[in-house]
């Protein structure tokens, strides 16, 4: 059976797609760690780490089309899911810190030092150990997601309502971490990491292995979203998508099917977050703005909703360009940003994926229907893509 | 013939001439002389002479006497206030208060004080102020003897009250009364009725007199001072609930203020618009141009910048409303979820404009003179900002009610929002209905921004404060439904300030969040959903 969704997962683009990922694993921290610093391959230590964090905001997009693009669902609040798993995984290099923090506490985070606890709140135990943080960052998020798809799927909220409520969550979540006596650091979130696994953090090594990890990941994910959105269970995804009601009446049990895409979409993202948060070396509550959440849809928009390639192109484009930016005009990236939701809606509905995959479609609808024009066959209506 | 021609010109420079002060400090004179020639034993008439005059140069004579620092000048009888210096004093005429000089002790003898001299100075003292002419002394000697209560100046509390008719004077001397005889030594029987004048007061006050004399009390009055606690504690707690439910109406006006824009957009077009908070926030910054140049150009006019700007603010928003409409939003009706997104680029387009043409830090918009202050109602403290700011998010939904109900605009836009093409056939421009529709929910939220600008800090960043408040208020209150929306901001309000002193702040706010979040799974429509087929639509 696994092998089955292995085989119907793997069409051309993601084989190529998933190829290029790994090419880019093996390939961009060889390119840092083998080469000397002024070898006209190198790549910098400072890039390898700003590419690990493309790749996990296009694991990021990537969870987001899988409810967006397949089932409809537009979640304002994906970003929460992934500072979850951010969250779990910085708690982990929390405590690898141990003694060595500022003040020095074998077991208690500085900021518990400085906030005066005596001991460990109960929800930091077993952060100590790698497995353990591992699983909370799936666990975590999964669950969240699968306790608010419950309440939301059940009670058919739906479109508009769900996305404002779903923003409305991760507003919640935001005002909450902000708060000291949650326990996760407050205003100042989790930082000044050490190492993670006993590597040490900064190291280039370690830096070229957790590019590698993301690309793996996100290679991975590509792999599953296309299996699931490829099986049988794919199709009705995308049929409760174009008509719930339909669906519902055909007989399926829609709100457990978008539950399970929801959860596992929160999952991705929370993996996302984990990769995100040892490469950039601090998570805090800024994560949970409602306003990163909507900036990944817009990555997803732009590499074209509905296909599985798109979000990465887009959330690497857009960040590419959100880098070069706001490097060169800091007080223009707002108006580029907001132009480019506003002409992304209007003009590339479908994204530049999108776009492309259509104008290939017609030009193939347009060669057959010319080649049977000359075989003197009636011509094929093009494929109407709407 | 001489003589009464001399006595009549006397008489008539006394009663014409001289200033009627003057003739009244010639008898004052005479009364505070008399207590040089007093014995002590009827020294007290005399003092009851001085205080019934209820002058206010009684007060440091009597004061004086009191310290025994009171003399009569042998040769003439004339008294004098006196300070010791060596073997000389200094004299201060009683009357005028003016120095008369200084005098060898010798010429001198002191009008001698006993205990019951000083007590009835004491009391003449409490009720000279307590009468005294001037409304404003009586107040002040009141709270001093509310505030420093004396047994011995119960009989002149009371004299007082017997004469009070400033009712504000009279309310402060019932409690001083009350508070005095609790510390007296009358009967029981009185006491009660002190307890009962203290608890129909009320007060953190009253509670802290009444708990001190809770510890000197015996066992008769003990249970009415305990019951009495009880009743100012529970009067007090109404009006800390009372006060809570004024800041929820305060916050409820204001969610009012920033949903109602929404209400009409969302509710009433179902367009997504999440550029609205910058609406607001544009509004915000239309009052700070208009009192900049009020500021410099015409400084008088200040007190009128609100009502200059609110105007201004509709015609600004609305035009940028119309133009969001016309430009972007009218392409993608039918698409809710791009909607959204594209407003939220046009929001961050708005906002970087601010932020390039202002400046990214807080403006200063100045509150009139009839909105800053503060006044107490009963138990409660009611800032004059927040009060016009309720009754302008009223008077904002009854405009907005009726301009829906009442006219043919308003007509027009029902109909065009319940059945498009229909409308369409019976001639409505519906495409120019679309524009003006979202253009009032525009320039409505920009009037918000200008009531906002009085409370909140005018940034580039102030609409995104109020984004997901406002939709929840219309999520909660059901879309589509004006009156939803008014019941949902004041109860979210409300509720709000309720949870806020269990919960604080923030875990308050998460709670109403989680609570609305719940409450859409329970009725997915909102609190008034519209029934039939307009839920379809």
């Amino acid at each position: 059976m696994i092998t089955s969704f292995l085989i119907r997962s793997l069409d051309r683009t993601i084989v190529i797609a998933v190829a290029i990922l790994l090419a880019l694993a093996v390939l961009v921290p060889a390119l840092n760690l083998l080469t000397s610093a002024d070898h006209p391959l190198h790549v910098p230590t400072y890039l390898v780490s700003l590419f690990g964090k493309y790749l996990t905001y296009a694991l990021l997009a990537l969870a987001l089309d899988l409810v967006w693009g397949f089932c409809g669902i537009l979640s304002l609040g994906h970003a929460a899911f992934f500072a979850l798993g951010g969250y779990a995984m910085g708690m982990y290099l929390m405590r690898q810190i141990g003694a060595r923090g500022s003040y020095g506490n074998p077991l208690l985070p500085d900021f518990m030092v400085f906030l005066n606890w005596k001991e460990l709140p109960w929800f930091w135990y077993g952060f100590d150990m790698f497995w353990f943080a591992a699983l909370m960052v799936i666990v975590v998020p999964g669950l969240i997601a699968f306790v608010f798809g419950w309440f939301a799927f059940r009670s058919r909220v739906n479109g508009v309502y769900l996305s404002i409520i779903t923003q409305a969550m991760t507003y919640a979540l935001l005002l909450a971490f902000f708060r000291n006596d949650m326990g996760f650091g407050g205003n100042n979130g989790l930082t000044d990491f050490k190492d993670i696994l006993g590597f040490n953090i900064q190291a280039d090594g370690t830096r070229g292995a957790l590019f590698a990890a993301s690309a793996l990941a996100l290679a991975a994910s590509l792999v599953i979203t296309s299996g699931i959105v490829r099986s049988k269970f794919g199709k009705v995804l995308v049929a409760l998508r174009d008509a719930e009601s339909r669906t519902r009446f055909l007989g399926y049990r829609v709100e457990h099917m978008k539950l399970f895409a929801f959860t596992v979409s929160a999952m991705m993202a929370g993996v996302a977050g984990a990769l995100y948060v040892p490469q950039v070396g601090i998570i805090n509550p800024g994560e949970f703005e409602p306003g990163n959440s909507i900036e990944v849809v817009i990555w997803t928009a732009v590499g074209g909703r509905g296909t599985l390639v798109g979000p990465i192109i887009g959330a690497i484009l857009v960040n590419g360009g959100k880098s070069i930016f706001t490097a060169a005009f800091p007080e223009f990236w707002l108006f580029a940003l907001g132009g480019l939701f506003v002409l992304v809606t209007l003009f590339l509905p479908k994204g530049v994926v999108g776009t492309a995959l259509q104008y290939v479609s017609r030009r193939r609808a347009y060669r057959e229907a010319r080649n049977h024009k000359d075989a003197g066959l009636p011509a094929a209506e093009p494929l109407a893509a709407e | 013939m001489y003589r009464i021609f001399q006595t009549l010109l006397i008489a008539l420079c006394l009663f014409t001439a001289i200033p009627g002060g003057l003739r009244a400090e010639e008898g004052l004179r005479d009364l505070v002389n008399a207590l040089g020639e007093a014995k002590l034993s009827n020294m007290d008439e005399h003092i009851a002479a001085l205080a019934k005059t209820g002058d206010a140069k009684v007060v440091p004579v009597l004061e004086a006497l009191g310290e025994g620092m009171l003399y009569a000048r042998k040769a003439d009888n004339q008294v004098f206030l006196t300070k010791e210096s060596g073997s000389n004093l200094t004299l201060t005429d009683p009357v005028t208060g003016e120095s008369a000089g200084e005098a060898p002790k010798a010429a001198f003898s002191k009008i001698k004080v006993n205990n019951g001299v000083r007590r009835a100075v004491r009391t003449a003292l409490g009720s000279l102020t307590l009468l005294s002419p001037d409304r404003n002394q009586r107040l002040k000697a009141a709270q001093s003897v509310l505030q420093s209560p004396n047994a011995d100046a119960l009989g002149a509390i009371e004299n007082a009250l017997a004469a009070e008719k400033d009712a504000e004077v009279r309310a402060l001397l019932e409690r001083a009364r009350a508070t005095t005889l609790l510390i007296s030594d009358r009967p029981v029987d009185e006491k009660k009725e002190a307890v009962q004048v203290l608890k129909q007061s009320g007060g953190r006050e009253a509670l802290s007199i009444l708990s001190t004399a809770l510890n000197s009390a015996d066992e008769t009055l003990r249970p009415d001072i305990e019951a009495a606690l009880a009743g100012i504690e529970q009067t007090q707690a109404l009006w800390a609930a009372g006060q809570n439910v004024w800041y929820g109406l305060s916050l409820g006006s204001v969610l009012l203020l920033a949903a109602i824009g929404l209400a009409i957009t969302f509710g009433v077009m179902g367009i997504i618009n999440m550029a609205h908070g910058e609406m607001v926030m544009l509004g915000a910054y239309t009052t700070f141009m208009v009192q900049e140049i009020l500021r410099n150009s015409f400084p008088g006019l200040f007190d009128w910048s609100l009502a200059i700007a609110l105007p201004l603010a509709f015609l600004v928003t609305g035009a940028v409303g119309m133009a969001m409409e016309r430009g972007v939003i009218r392409f993608l009706y039918g698409r809710p979820l791009e909607t959204l997104l594209a407003t939220w680029g046009i929001s961050l387009i708005l906002q970087q404009s601010v932020r390039s043409i202002f400046g990214p830090t807080n403006r200063e918009v100045g509150n009139p003179s009839w909105m800053s202050g503060a006044f107490e109602l009963g138990g409660l403290t009611i800032t004059w900002n927040r009060l016009w700011i309720i009754l302008f998010a009223l008077a904002v939904f009854a405009a907005l009610l009726f301009l829906l109900k009442k006219t043919p605009m308003g007509l027009q836009m029902r109909a065009v929002t319940q059945n498009r093409r229909m409308a369409s056939s019976m001639g409505i421009r519906t495409p120019w209905v679309d524009a003006l529709t979202f253009a009032l929910g525009s320039g409505i939220a920009g009037m918000a921004g200008v009531a906002l600008s009085q409370i909140d800090n005018v940034s580039p960043n102030l609409g995104q404060g109020y984004i997901i408040d406002s939709f929840m208020v219309v999520v909660f209150g059901g879309v589509g439904n004006l009156w939803g929306t008014l019941v949902g901001a004041f109860s979210l309000g409300i509720l709000n300030k309720f949870l806020e002193p269990y919960a604080g702040a923030v875990l308050g706010k998460i709670l109403v969040l989680v609570l609305i979040i719940l409450f859409i799974q329970k009725r997915p429509r909102g609190l008034f959903a519209l029934k039939g087929r307009a839920v379809e639509a």
